[in-house]
């Protein structure tokens, strides 16, 4: 057991690869190509000689490469998501471990998407960007591995969205990820989550600045996103962490206005977290990954879970957190069944959380235990082997 | 998993798993129900060389057998063994489980079902010193194998070692051998005379029959 120790891995910078160079272009699930495409990403620690120590990390809807540290001075304000697990002496630990982030394709944090510029036009690509999906990010994501010159992943990781990129890493590339950690995640959306996603690209798509996509270099379609982002949030928390932030508190005051102005914190929490989004999120990227996280069925093509997790190969450690309502534990557990089922290697946890499906991010101490833990010993485990 | 931590993890091994160990062929594929913090798995892991899995109500008890290499599932065995097909695992092992299920009978008709042998162990209900304590003092018993009071018992469904073997021919399974112990100042000796009377806690190795 190993604490987690406040170490952070210090100044540093984005860096970018890119590959699909025409006549090359990425062929995507979709059916379209894309090409060039430009990947930002960042690494902590050292890759070791054999290069086996590699941990790659895979963000969330609204994520992106910047996992810890800090950019240089003078770089634009850049918060990192996953600062309190990845550094030395954390559960990540850069003094052992490799870690790589990138963001992903479709996302607006570097790497190439709707508000990048499509090369035969010299403009934005907006709704030109062709539909991407987690397959496809995963393949880009596969592409700067290889180009990293790394043969197989110690452990692919990562949350909500980022643990279906796991789930994907390990059926489509099963030789290359050695252990598998895909937390408060799904193999498929349920109904209900599709239609949270959907309201909030009606939000982002009814804002008159949208504009068909097409508003860069205009008004940005700024409360169509901030509503989107609102709605995120509030499926992001519990029932109990909103009801104990919060609860029925006036904002500023002690007896209601009654007019429809700001009036409960909840209200004045979302407004500015709606408004923030607006400054480092680009619409067009949130209704492209949206769109990638419901199409996203592991399940599919034959429609037996099962079956498509049978190719993988990793050891699986599968987190849930109680709370969650979003991505609940059920989803994590119809994973570890068809894993069991496939006779694979797999743990199964879920933490207790009041903080809803945001636990992956706050629920450190529980969470960073369970991977050094699994980190360190999995390979070993499941296996018989001498003393 | 060095090897000295190995060694140390063996030496601590309580007798009555000393006792399952034991009964356990070498090579085989392991299921523990309710497994703890792993103890009995890691040993089985490292002295049989068995492929073992574990599946663990408690959160701690998770952290630690995942922090011995081992892979476990955190989840209520009420739930049953739905994802395992008949004769899955060489051994299922319930040990000092079943008085807490809800329904004891069900999951031990599922660790027959996907284990081709069960190893079941149980504290003796029986045993006199439970006895006495009821008997002459007319409270409800506690003894070092059971140490609650009747209002914070996790167990539920205690059972003698003659129910349980009672249990076993209504149910289909061949009791091939069984190992009573009980706990004494000196450690854990073997019971041979009056098991039901004399042993604090009882193993068996079930076939179904």
């Amino acid at each position: 057991m190993s604490n987690v120790v406040d170490g952070s891995v210090g100044i540093v910078e984005t860096q970018y690869f890119t590959f699909a160079e025409p006549p090359n272009r990425l062929k995507l699930e979709c059916g379209r190509e894309l090409g060039p495409i430009t990947i930002a990403y960042e690494t902590y620690g050292e890759l070791n000689e054999d290069k086996s120590n590699c941990i790659l990390i895979c963000h969330a809807l609204t994520g992106d490469a910047h996992v810890a540290g800090q950019h240089p001075p003078g770089s634009p304000k850049s918060i990192p998501w996953w600062d309190n697990m990845v550094g030395p002496g954390k559960p990540f630990d850069t003094r052992k471990y490799f870690v790589l982030c990138s963001n992903i394709i479709g996302g607006c944090k570097g790497s190439t998407g709707p508000s990048s510029i499509d090369p035969t036009t010299g403009k934005p690509y907006g709704l030109n960007f062709p539909m991407v999906t987690i397959s496809d990010m995963v393949n880009a994501q596969k592409a700067l591995v290889d180009h990293l010159g790394v043969k197989q992943l110690m452990c692919v990781v990562g949350g909500s969205m980022g643990g279906m990129q796991v789930l994907k890493w390990a059926v489509a590339y099963p030789e290359m990820v050695r252990l598998a950690i895909p937390i408060a995640t799904t193999a498929r959306l349920s109904a209900q989550a599709i239609a949270f996603d959907a309201v909030g690209r009606h939000a982002i798509m009814s804002d008159p600045n949208w504009n068909g996509g097409d508003y860069y270099g205009k008004a940005v379609p700024s409360s169509g996103l901030a509503i989107a982002r609102m709605i995120g949030h509030i499926t992001y928390m519990s029932y109990k962490s909103m009801h104990s932030k919060f609860g029925r508190d006036l904002q500023d005051k002690a007896v209601p206005d009654y007019d429809f102005v700001t009036e409960f914190q909840v209200e004045s929490y979302l407004n500015y977290r709606g408004e923030s989004f607006v400054e480092r999120f680009d619409a067009n990227s949130y209704l492209y990954i949206t769109k990638a996280m419901d199409y996203f069925d592991l399940a599919q093509p034959s429609g037996d879970l099962r079956k498509e997790l049978a190719r993988a190969r990793a050891a699986f450690l599968v987190i849930s957190f109680s709370s969650d309502w979003l991505f609940p534990p059920d989803m994590s557990k119809e994973i570890v069944s068809a894993l069991r089922r496939n006779n694979a290697d797999v743990s199964y946890a879920e933490i207790k959380s009041d903080y809803g499906h945001d636990a992956f991010l706050l629920e450190v101490e529980s969470l960073g235990r369970l991977i050094v833990n699994f980190l360190e010993y999995a390979d070993l485990g499941g296996r018989s082997y001498d003393l | 998993m060095t090897s000295s931590s190995a060694k140390s993890t063996l030496a601590d091994l309580r007798p009555e798993f000393r006792q399952i160990v034991e009964l356990v062929a070498p090579g085989s594929k392991v299921l523990d129900l309710g497994c703890g913090e792993g103890e009995l798995l890691k040993a089985l892991q490292l002295e049989k060389r068995a492929r073992v899995q574990g599946i663990e109500l408690s959160d701690q008890a998770i952290q630690e057998c995942i922090a011995k290499g081992l892979f476990v599932y955190h989840g209520d065995l009420d739930e049953g063994l739905a994802d395992f097909t008949d004769d899955s695992f060489d051994y299922v092992i319930l040990t000092s489980t079943i008085q807490v299920l809800h329904r004891p009978d069900f999951l031990i008709r599922e660790a027959a079902r996907v284990g081709r042998n069960c190893i079941i162990s149980i504290p003796n209900f029986g045993y006199w010193r439970v006895r006495v304590q009821l008997f002459f003092g007319g409270v409800m018993p506690k003894t070092k194998r059971l140490p609650y009071e009747w209002y914070n018992s996790p167990n539920i469904h205690l059972t003698t070692t003659k129910d349980f073997r009672r249990f076993c021919t209504e149910h289909g399974l061949k009791i091939v051998r069984e190992t009573h112990l009980v706990l004494g100042e000196k450690g854990c000796k073997r019971v041979r005379l009056l098991p039901n009377f004399f042993a604090d806690y009882s193993i068996f190795l079930l076939k179904k029959s």
